[in-house]
């Protein structure tokens, strides 16, 4: 505004003519240029994660409009005491995502090393690795229900042809969880590969040729050159991974329907949270166990990226 | 088409509003006839119907969102009276529709039969118009009953357990009695148990009943008949589609489910038994036969809707005598008396259903669920005993553990 006008930039000063509001238009360009991204991200990111905080500290339920009153940190005090639902479910979580993403990573890392050395055959195999990636989420659940269904699914039929009795797959109360995290890795390893592959082939041959000629055996050599290499892939790939994991709800939904089944066994935050919001209709209980979620997620984060950059040092 | 696209605008609110009626609606058999008789509706009233259909669940979510919004890109609502009555005309989301419903005499709202119009009331004024009204039936197997050597379907609950017993032990790969057995979708089907045992979600004081003796056993007693005479590893995840698909596969011999259901069992390309399908009336309990007799479905309006007087015109032909009528006829229980005496009303059903829907529409309870505002969450607390049941844990335990559980949740509700 006014304050600008009083000293022009050096080097534009060029033309005196130039009006006043292109001298400020110019002066602010980077402002200018960044507020429509700006204005979308405080839109669709920070006004939602305000209202929910606002939200966490009233007693809002039944109806967001309705009136609410301002309680502080009482939903939080209740949730964070909460031994039935919440800490299961963070229990859940933080199971179902450490596990799967072990699995994912080690069996990710064993395929991308099988897949990185040129075959026969080689496109076909990708293809068919990569399939399970590109099913959606939903469908992969359903067909997964029946093909674990205790009575009539295939799964069991399986078992029966080499002697081995029906299991209750996702119909048990201490298997569904294990199961759901079966189709967890089925359906994301291909994902780790891809990224793994992508970081393997961008590595130089070589160190790989140099360790060999000094007489290293396969597995120094992956140990030592090829896996401190990836390094930066690997933490990617487990970043990336890792925040999907946790915010699973497609298949645990498709799977196990409401409430995460009738034991809450396979109920997560995001599932737990969901309820909260739609079958109970409590906003304000949801919205805090959504904020404590985004916490720990934003911690997880925290503690790989710190973990990746020391390991980059 | 044309003229939903530049609705959102201040145009076009009030009375006149838009000739494009949004009509919501569940994935149901009344849904697939009243699409089919749309073009009648639009010729005779000039107006044009978008219809979005969802399964119940993802409707009850796009309401909540919607409705919340105060969006009012829904004109007519299709929704569960028991289930979300209460909440929605809570929150305001329902146009009450006193004036409508007396406009014209010959739509005749005093047809309707009074408990489901009762559900569909909220303090005084009428909020929406049922259409689909709910008993439940004993479904059972002909020819399994034969092969055991039964003549009759079961009378009272003790023969209903005396026949699944001796049908399960006769071949064990066909379960004697099978049912709902997820913790919230299992409670509507229990409570004919419970009511003909003598028990209720809450009693007359308005405190937590399911505690009570009656309700103890009643929970003991259906837990106990699918642990011992339903299916081998027996999920407690399953609702209607899962039970109805055990039955319709030819492996159950009993079953008891609601009546609006039948097409399922009947229709020769959804079940493998269609031809030995029995209907009976719910069997009788130390309390009697007492089955639910619920509107499971109404029509209202969307309190936040600029299209009113429209929304009013779909409901007003779809609720109708004829399309009652027609509706009934093609296996959809409704709620005008008119529809039901008249021998065309329950010409297509089958001869044992009609007489099981009979009998039950006159010892029938009006609600199949507790009647509070949170209704999943209380079904939640009250379902809890019948999986635990089920799984072979202490049901009388878990039923106290219940009671205290929902006492609180009422008491909070009260507050």
């Amino acid at each position: 505004m006014a304050t600008t006008t009083t000293k022009a930039p050096p080097g534009a000063a060029a033309t005196p003519a130039t009006p006043g509001w292109a001298r400020w238009v110019d002066h602010h360009r980077k402002w200018l240029f960044a507020a429509p991204a700006m204005t979308f991200v405080a839109a669709l990111l920070i006004f939602p994660l305000a209202w929910t905080g606002y939200l966490s500290l009233t007693d809002a339920e039944g109806s967001v409009r309705a009136e609410s009153e301002f309680i502080g940190l009482r939903n939080y005090l209740d949730v964070l005491t909460d031994v039935e639902r919440f800490w299961p479910a963070v229990g859940r979580t933080a199971t179902f995502t450490v596990v799967a993403l072990l699995f994912e990573v080690v069996l990710g890392m064993a395929i991308a090393l099988l897949l990185w050395r040129p075959f026969k055959g080689e496109r076909w195999v990708r293809v068919a690795v990569l399939l399970p990636l590109v099913a959606t989420p939903v469908a992969v659940g359903m067909m997964w229900r029946l093909i674990f269904d205790p009575n009539i699914g295939l799964a069991n039929q399986a078992l029966g042809w080499v002697g081995i009795g029906p299991q209750p797959w996702l119909a048990g109360q201490h298997t569904a969880l294990p199961t759901t995290i079966f189709i967890d890795v089925w359906q994301w390893t291909p994902m780790v590969v891809l990224i793994l592959l992508a970081g393997l082939t961008s590595l130089s041959e070589e160190p790989q040729e140099a360790a060999r000629i000094d007489g290293a055996s396969t597995w120094q050599r992956f140990r030592h050159v090829t896996l401190p290499l990836l390094m930066p892939t690997l933490t990617v790939a487990i970043l990336l991974r890792g925040i999907d994991a946790l915010k699973t709800f497609d298949i645990l939904y498709a799977t196990k329907g409401r409430g995460g089944g009738s034991f809450h066994e396979v109920e997560t935050l995001n599932v737990y949270a969901y309820g909260l919001s739609f079958d109970y209709n409590e906003y304000g209980v949801s919205s805090t166990v959504l904020i404590l979620f985004f916490l720990i997620i934003i911690g997880a984060m925290w503690a790989l990226t710190t973990r990746r950059k020391e390991a980059q040092r | 088409m044309s003229l939903s696209a530049c609705g959102g605008g201040g145009d076009g609110g009030g009375e006149g509003g838009s000739t494009t009626v949004r009509v919501t609606l569940a994935n149901h058999v009344w849904t697939d006839n009243i699409k089919k008789a749309l073009p009648e509706f639009e010729k005779q009233s000039g107006l044009k119907v978008e219809v979005t259909q969802l399964g119940e669940d993802q409707l009850s979510d796009q309401y909540n969102v919607k409705l919340n919004a105060g969006s009012s890109d829904i004109d007519v609502m299709m929704y569960r009276p028991l289930q979300e009555g209460k909440l929605f005309a809570k929150n305001k989301y329902l146009a009450d529709l006193s004036d409508q419903v007396k406009a014209n005499a010959n739509w005749d709202f005093a047809d309707f039969q009074a408990g489901p119009t009762e559900a569909t009331t909220y303090e005084g004024k009428p909020v929406g118009v049922p259409i689909i009204t709910e008993q439940e039936v004993l479904y059972y197997r002909k020819d399994l009953l034969e092969k055991a050597g039964l003549d009759a379907a079961p009378k009272t609950l003790d023969e209903l357990k005396a026949a699944a017993a001796k049908i399960k032990a006769a071949d064990p790969g066909v379960a004697g009695f099978v049912a709902r057995t997820g913790k919230s979708t299992a409670v509507t089907q229990f409570s004919s148990f419970l009511y003909s045992f003598g028990g209720d979600f809450v009693d007359g004081g308005g405190k937590s009943a399911v505690a009570s003796d009656a309700a103890k056993q009643a929970y003991a007693f259906y837990g106990g008949l699918i642990k011992d005479s339903g299916p081998a590893n027996v999920s407690t995840d399953m609702g209607w589609p899962e039970a109805m698909a055990i039955f319709t596969q030819g492996k159950a011999a009993f079953y008891t489910e609601a009546n609006s259901l039948y097409k399922n069992a009947t229709d020769p390309a959804k079940s493998k038994v269609s031809d030995q399908v029995g209907f009976a009336p719910f069997p009788a309990g130390p309390a009697g036969s007492k089955p639910y007799n619920i509107p499971s479905w109404a029509l209202g309006v969307n309190a936040s809707s600029e299209n009113t007087a429209n929304a009013w015109k779909f409901i007003e032909w779809a609720t109708g005598k004829d399309q009652t009528l027609a509706q009934q006829k093609s296996g959809v229980p409704g709620a005008r008396t008119s529809v039901w005496a008249n021998p065309e009303g329950t010409s297509t059903f089958p001869k044992d259903l009609a007489d099981a829907i009979a009998a039950s529409t006159k010892t029938g309870v009006g609600h199949d669920r507790p009647l509070v505002v949170k209704v999943a969450e209380s079904r939640e607390i009250v379902g809890q005993p019948i999986v635990d049941a089920i799984t072979g844990k202490d049901a009388a335990a878990s039923a106290d553990a219940a009671n205290t559980a929902f006492q609180k949740f009422l008491d909070d509700e009260a507050r």
